[in-house]
């Protein structure tokens, strides 16, 4: 994974709610066994009416998407977040997040940041015309307009995006201590184990 | 300290912990063929193998056509769809490369994820179980606690057999009293749905507790749980009980002999301890769930069946007024409409939802002796397994659906997704078993209302959405 301190730029001022990962990705993408090229169909229905934000040249490209309550909810697929990476989004951010998406959005290294409904909206207003400034480190969201919005992070998570580990490599790092529940499980629920 | 049964599985599955995040141990993993082809070839890169792939299980279903699989002279039918026919073949070839047990396509035992888990055994009492796809919440119906996972966390369970999790919430879904007659598991979870909201469950773990479960069978439990996550709850329990155990043993990968005494003794200790707290509570009387529909584009769009499509200004939230208005020109639906008069060309009764041999019985009990209507273009029944097929075929249930001008169907997800030649043509409604009624879902412009098994078969015969009590 790659490292991330900040997003800095445009952002798409979108702030739709409950946006399902069906719309994020439709089915019909998922046939793909790679992780790359699903940008083209990322928002596809919402992409196929006139004026939609996605392709307007003022928004186009930006690295940050603001949205509204319970974003990504819906089907697990890791697809959306794919999609939405290859489109060149960085961070999202939203009042809310489905637990599957925030989840699948932080192990691609893209920010999911909950912000309060009252910061989202301000936000949304400064996309209009303005770059929002997304510091990781520090938990803040900035704008030029002296904007200042903390946010919560899990500081495992935080520390994973920060320097870029594979989860994969550090959870392999603990074998002992899961060999060792591996041994207590098979005493107490040997159903459930077979031994080697 | 009473414990929640949550808590419970919780505790014991916890390798290591550390502040926000523990290390848990992951007993049971399913593997299907869409979100499984990255992490498979995720591990091959950094030259990995799966720690436990006896703990897996893998099976085609979201992809695969629902035609017939082999021709009369026993040769296995081509898929059509190229990038289908890529994606199953990779499932066929990383579970051969790495060592996973596999159901193949035209195994007797073949199914969706969360029909053949419990089916075959796989899912038991008090484990973790995972898969890439939401709807694992179905299998807390026998006391697992099952969740969705994405692809990057499918490959973290193929090689560490854990995942680094924050521990959820709890929330309590009480329902006390009894279901009315013409009322089924499907109604009652669509209605807890339409109360409590699309994001009512976010971050919490759903404990459904009550007399109505208690008294449930386990197919309409997995029903229920099944759909925890449309009310935002990655999982979804039901403490096992006397019922649990006898639809659980003598299962191929049940426990046998003495290992099944001692696991049911083990079983009968999870449940919520009397006094344990829960963050959040919902209390539902059974009495005043009717048979229930969706009228919009999202699972908590629900009304009783003799209810009317909403008026959007209706919503005191003015954001809900959009999406309302939004979902009624999506779905070519008037407000103060009467939900009795909407007429339905597609009738589809499947998916991990409602494809067991009880939902197809309910189905078939309402069609024996009768047609579709007219003006129903496109019916058919997809079993959720080749065992409920192969069950529902011994009770005749498969003449009674083609009798009615049904197609029946080999296993798999079907129309539930658009992602295989099942799908609802666009501007066209389907009365539909599944679980989601988002935009696009059953393929492009399609327009989906969520019923129970029987509610679909009433629709087919009268070519209207109807309520099932007037048959």
């Amino acid at each position: 994974m790659k490292a991330i301190k900040c997003v800095s730029g445009r952002a798409y001022p979108f702030g739709r709610e409950n946006i399902d990962t069906d719309i994020i990705i439709p089915a019909k993408w998922l046939k793909t066994i790679s992780r790359t090229g699903l940008g083209e169909g990322a928002f596809e229905t919402l992409r196929a009416e006139a004026d939609n934000m996605f392709d307007n040249p003022e928004y186009a490209g930006s690295p940050i998407l603001i949205a509204g309550d319970n974003f990504g909810c819906g089907s697990s697929r890791e697809h959306a977040a794919w999609a939405m990476a290859d489109m060149g989004i960085a961070a999202v951010i939203a009042p809310s997040f489905s637990d599957i998406f925030s989840g699948n959005a932080f192990k691609n290294g893209m920010l999911a940041i909950e912000l309060p409904q009252e910061a989202v909206d301000r936000l949304m207003e400064v996309a209009q015309t303005d770059p929002i400034h997304i510091d990781l480190e520090n938990q803040v969201v900035t704008t030029a307009f002296q904007d200042r919005f903390p946010f919560e992070m899990d500081s495992f998570r935080k520390n994973c995006l920060l320097n870029g580990l594979d989860e994969i490599g550090l959870t392999m790092q603990r074998d002992n201590a899961i060999t060792d529940h591996e041994a207590d499980l098979q005493q107490q629920q040997p159903w459930l184990i077979p031994s080697r | 300290m009473p414990k929640t049964l949550y808590q419970k599985i919780w505790d014991a599955h916890v390798i290591e912990s550390n502040g926000d995040t523990a290390l848990i141990y992951i007993d049971r993993h399913l593997v299907h063929e869409v979100t499984s082809p990255q992490a498979f070839e995720g591990l091959r890169n950094a030259r990995r193998k799966l720690r436990r792939p006896e703990l897996t299980l893998a099976v085609p279903d979201h992809n695969l056509p629902t035609t017939a699989r082999i021709d009369p002279s026993g040769t296995i039918l081509p898929i059509a769809d190229p990038q289908s026919a890529a994606q199953l073949a990779a499932l066929e070839k990383n579970t051969a490369e790495f060592g996973v047990p596999y159901i193949g396509a035209t195994d007797r035992n073949q199914g969706i994820v969360h029909v053949i888990g419990p089916e075959q055994g796989f899912t038991l009492p008090g484990t973790t179980l995972v898969c890439g796809d939401s709807h694992s919440a179905a299998h807390g119906a026998l006391g697992a606690l099952a969740f969705g996972i994405g692809t990057s966390e499918v490959e973290h369970v193929m090689a560490t057999q854990t995942l680094m999790l924050s521990q959820s919430k709890s929330m309590e879904v009480r329902v006390d009293g009894a279901l009315n007659a013409g009322v089924s598991p499907k109604d009652l979870i669509l209605h807890i749905i339409g109360v409590i909201g699309t994001a009512g469950g976010t971050g919490h773990v759903i404990e459904y507790r009550g007399k109505v479960f208690e008294e449930m069978s386990i197919e309409g439990r997995l029903t229920v749980a099944n759909m925890s996550i449309e009310g935002g709850a990655r999982a979804g329990l039901i403490a096992p009980d006397d019922k649990s155990f006898a639809y659980l043993k003598d299962r191929p990968m049940a426990p046998k002999g003495e290992q099944w005494e001692t696991a049911v003794r083990y079983w009968k200790t999870l449940h919520t301890d009397d006094g344990a707290q829960f963050d959040k509570s919902v209390t539902i009387n059974a009495a005043v769930v009717a048979p229930s529909v969706t009228w919009g584009t999202s699972p908590e769009d629900v009304v009783p069946i003799t209810g009317h499509v909403p008026d959007p200004m209706s919503f005191a939230d003015p954001s809900k007024q959009a999406a309302a208005q939004k979902s009624l020109d999506y779905m070519g639906l008037a407000a103060g409409t009467k939900m009795q008069d909407v007429e339905i060309e597609n009738i589809f009764i499947g998916s991990c939802t409602n494809s067991r041999i009880e939902d197809l019985r309910a189905a078939a009990s309402i069609l024996r002796g009768r047609k579709k209507a007219n003006g129903v273009k496109w019916a058919i029944v997809v079993p959720g397994s080749g065992l409920v097929k192969e069950q529902a075929e011994a009770e005749g249930l498969d003449e009674i659906f083609t009798q009615a001008g049904f197609e029946w169907r080999e296993p798999g997800c079907s129309a539930c997704l658009g992602m295989n030649p099942d799908k609802v043509p666009t501007g066209e409604r389907c009365a539909s078993t599944s679980n989601r009624n988002f935009v696009g879902r059953q393929g492009p412009g399609s327009r989906t209302h969520l019923v129970s098994p029987a509610m679909a078969a009433a629709a087919a015969v009268t070519g209207k959405l109807t309520d099932i009590r007037d048959f």
